[in-house]
C-alpha cells in the first residue's frame, strides 16, 4: 500500500504538510464513500488508492457498496449512457426496477457517518435516509447533454443533497443546491503512471513487434466510436503523406460489448493495407499502457465526447507532446499552445500531428509545460486536498474561511 | 552577517487553499458575458481575473485572466482579448472597480464592433462562471527578523506566497500586500515596503516572485 510519504519527491513536503494540516481540521469526522462496485471502473479505481491515504491522515473513512442484481444494473447503464447524451429508451419499469433495488439498499445500508458522499446514480436515492449529517453528491459523468426524463428524475434526489461535485464546468447548471468543481486526477505512483526504465519500455515495444525506426503516434483507448479511432487514422494517413510515422491504437477488448467489436472490425479493415498501424488489445494491462505512452512521440486523444480524459493528464505527465479534441475535461488539461494541441476536426488534427513530429523542440516544450500542469492539478494529492475543503465546506457558508 | 534587528510582532505565514465552486451560469456572446459580470458575486470576478496565476506556473505573463482568453481563444476577438488582458489588476485597491472596467472595455468594444454581438461560442466553448472558496490556514513558519523571513520566503508553498501578496491585497481589502505591511509596521522599513508593493506581481510567475522577494530583502541585509 502506497504511503503519503512516497509523494514528498513528486509533491515537495509543503503539499503533504497542507494535507496534514487539514486532516487535522476534519479529525473527529467520519466519512463514508457509497458507490456501485468495488473494483473495475475510474470510481472504484481512485477510491482504493484515495481511502487509505485519508486514513493515513487521520480521517475515520468508510467505503460502503450498494447492492443490485441484473436488472438493476441494466438499468442504470442505460441511465448512464442516456446521461452521457446517448438515445435510450427508458421505461417505467426501469423507474420501478431503480427504485425497487434503491429501497432494499435505503433499508440495508447504514448511513449514520458525519458526511456521506455518493457516487454517480446508482446510489443516488440514499439520500431518502438522511437524518441530520451533511451528504455530497459526485457526478463522475458528462452530464452536459443529457436525456432529459433521466435528468428529471435524478433531480428529484439532487436537490436533497447539500453539496453537488462535478469533473467540468460544462457539466454544472443551476441547481439550487452548491457545486463544486473537483477534477479527477491520476496517481504518478500507480503502475499507469510510475517510472520504466528504458529496458522495460522497449520489452514491451518488441513484445508487440514495434520498431523504434520512426516516429509513433499512439492514442489509448477502448475501441468505441465517441473515441474517433477511424478519425484518428485519417489523421494519421494525412500527416504521413509528409512524414513517415507509425501509429498505435491501443485499447481494453471489446468481448461483451458488440458495439464494440463491430468498431474494432471497422478499425482493422481500414488499417489492413498499412503495416505501420499497430491494432492492440490490451486486456487491462497498466504497466504496458503506462511503456506504450513513454515510447511515443506524440499521443492522440480525438475522442468526440469525454468525460474527462485522464489518458491526456498520463500522457502529460510522461512529458509527451498531446493533441487533443477541444472536448469535456481536455481544455482543462490542455491550454492550446501552452501545453499541447487542440483540435477540432481531422484536418486540425492531421496539421498538428506535423507541426509536433516537424518541430521536436516545440513538442519537448509543449510535453514539459504539459507535465507541470499536471504536476499542480491533476495528480492525486490535489485531489485528496480538494475532496478535504469539499467536507469542510459543509460547514460554512461564506466565500473565505478562516481555520 | 549584521546584527538584525528584531521584529515588534513576527510575522505568522498563513496559507490558503480554495475550492472552485460552480454558479450553472454560462456566456456564448460578449453581451451575456458583459451581463453576467454585472450580476455575479465578487467570488466570480476573483477567480476569473486570479487562477491562472496559481494554475499555470509556467505562463508569464500571459494569459492573465479567463475572461481574455475565452474572448481571444473563442470568441477570436484579439483586439478586445488584449484589452481585457492589459487591465492592470495592481492598480485596483477592490475587486468592484476592476469588476467595471472589464465591462466598460467589453461593452465599449461593443458600440464600436456590432458584428462582435453576433459571435457566438460553439457548444461546450461557453464562458462558465465559477467563484473561488478560500480556506485560510496559518502554518509553522514564523519569522522573527529579516534573515528569518528570506529563509521561510524558500519553503512556503506558492499557495502561502499567493495569499500574502494577492488575496490578502485585493480579496481581503488590506491595502498593501502583507509582507509590506509587516516590514513597515514591524521595523519601520517604509523604504523597503514600498520597493515590495511597487513590484507588479501579476507579471511574474510565483516562482520568480518568491525570487525576486529573496533577493530584495537580502540585499536590504547585506547591502
Amino acid at each position: 500500500m502506497v504511503k503519503l510519504e512516497e509523494y514528498i519527491p513528486i509533491v515537495g513536503q509543503s503539499i503533504i504538510d497542507d494535507l496534514k494540516l487539514l486532516g487535522e481540521k476534519l479529525k473527529g469526522k467520519v466519512i463514508q464513500h457509497v458507490n456501485s462496485t468495488a473494483v473495475g471502473g475510474g470510481v472504484a479505481e481512485i477510491l482504493t488508492r484515495m481511502v487509505p491515504v485519508l486514513k493515513e491522515l487521520g480521517i475515520e473513512t468508510k467505503w460502503d457498496v450498494i447492492k443490485g442484481g441484473q436488472q438493476f444494473f441494466e438499468v442504470t447503464k442505460k441511465f448512464h449512457n442516456a446521461l452521457h447524451g446517448r438515445k435510450e429508451e427508458i421505461t417505467q419499469n426501469d423507474f420501478e426496477v431503480f427504485l425497487e433495488t434503491s429501497q432494499k439498499n435505503i433499508d440495508e445500508l447504514d448511513t449514520s457517518a458525519d458526511i456521506v458522499f455518493v457516487h454517480d446514480p446508482q446510489p443516488i436515492a440514499l439520500i431518502n435516509k438522511r437524518r441530520d449529517n451533511k451528504w455530497i453528491w459526485r457526478c463522475h459523468i458528462d452530464v452536459s447533454n443529457p436525456n432529459q426524463k433521466v435528468w428529471d428524475f435524478l433531480m428529484d434526489y439532487i436537490v436533497k443533497y447539500d453539496s453537488a461535485v462535478f469533473s467540468a464546468p460544462s457539466f454544472s447548471r443551476q441547481l439550487g443546491i452548491r457545486q463544486f468543481l473537483i477534477s479527477p486526477s491520476i496517481d504518478p505512483l500507480s503502475d499507469k503512471n510510475k517510472s520504466l526504465s528504458m529496458e522495460e519500455v522497449d520489452a514491451v515495444l518488441k513484445k508487440y513487434a514495434i520498431k523504434k525506426d520512426k516516429p509513433i503516434i499512439t492514442q489509448i483507448s477502448r475501441f468505441d466510436r465517441l473515441k474517433d479511432p477511424l478519425g484518428v487514422i485519417s489523421a494519421y494517413q494525412q500527416a504521413k503523406k509528409y512524414i513517415d510515422c507509425q501509429l498505435i491504437l491501443a485499447g481494453g477488448t471489446a468481448v461483451d460489448d458488440p458495439e464494440g467489436a463491430e468498431v474494432l472490425h471497422e478499425v482493422k479493415a481500414r488499417a489492413k493495407e498499412d503495416s505501420d498501424i499497430h491494432i492492440l488489445l490490451l486486456p487491462q494491462n497498466d504497466i504496458e499502457v503506462n511503456a506504450l505512452q513513454r515510447a511515443s512521440d506524440v499521443i492522440m486523444q480525438k475522442s468526440i465526447r469525454e468525460g474527462f480524459g485522464l489518458t491526456v493528464a498520463e500522457a502529460l505527465w510522461k512529458g509527451k507532446p498531446v493533441v487533443a479534441s477541444n472536448v469535456g475535461g481536455i481544455p482543462l488539461q490542455i491550454k492550446h499552445k501552452y501545453s499541447g494541441l487542440l483540435c477540432h476536426s481531422v484536418e486540425g488534427a492531421s496539421f498538428a500531428l506535423k507541426q509536433l513530429l516537424s518541430n521536436p523542440g516545440y513538442a519537448k516544450k509543449l510535453g514539459e509545460n504539459g507535465r507541470e500542469h499536471i504536476r499542480n492539478n491533476f495528480l492525486i494529492t490535489r485531489h485528496i486536498k480538494e475532496y478535504m475543503l469539499l467536507f469542510l465546506s459543509l460547514y460554512y457558508k461564506e466565500d473565505v474561511v478562516y481555520l | 552577517m549584521p546584527e538584525l534587528t528584531k521584529a515588534k510582532e513576527p510575522f505568522r505565514f498563513s496559507t490558503r487553499l480554495h475550492l472552485t465552486e460552480l454558479t450553472g451560469l454560462r456566456a456564448t456572446n460578449l453581451s451575456q458575458l458583459s451581463d453576467l459580470m454585472e450580476k455575479v458575486p465578487d467570488s466570480c470576478i476573483y477567480h476569473h481575473t486570479h487562477r491562472f496565476l496559481q494554475q499555470h506556473q509556467y505562463l508569464s505573463p500571459e494569459p492573465p485572466n479567463d475572461f481574455a482568453y475565452w474572448v481571444a481563444e473563442v470568441l477570436g476577438e484579439d483586439e478586445l482579448a488584449e484589452k481585457l488582458a492589459s487591465i492592470d489588476t495592481i492598480q485596483y485597491a477592490d475587486i468592484n472597480s476592476l469588476r467595471k472596467d472589464f465591462i466598460f472595455a467589453i461593452n465599449d468594444f461593443l458600440k464600436d464592433s456590432p458584428l462582435a454581438k453576433l459571435k457566438f461560442a460553439r457548444s461546450g466553448e461557453e464562458f462558465h462562471f465559477m467563484k473561488s472558496m478560500s480556506f485560510i490556514l496559518p502554518t509553522g513558519f514564523i519569522a522573527y527578523d529579516l534573515n528569518d523571513f528570506a529563509q521561510m520566503l524558500k519553503q512556503i508553498t506558492f499557495d502561502s506566497l499567493y495569499f500574502h501578496i494577492f488575496e490578502a491585497r485585493l480579496r481581503l481589502g488590506r491595502g498593501k500586500n502583507d509582507f509590506s505591511n509587516w516590514i513597515e509596521d514591524s521595523f519601520g522599513d517604509k523604504a523597503l515596503a514600498d520597493e515590495i508593493s511597487g513590484l507588479d506581481p501579476y507579471t511574474y510567475t510565483l516562482e520568480e516572485l518568491r525570487k525576486k522577494l529573496i533577493w530584495i530583502i537580502k540585499e536590504r541585509i547585506f547591502g
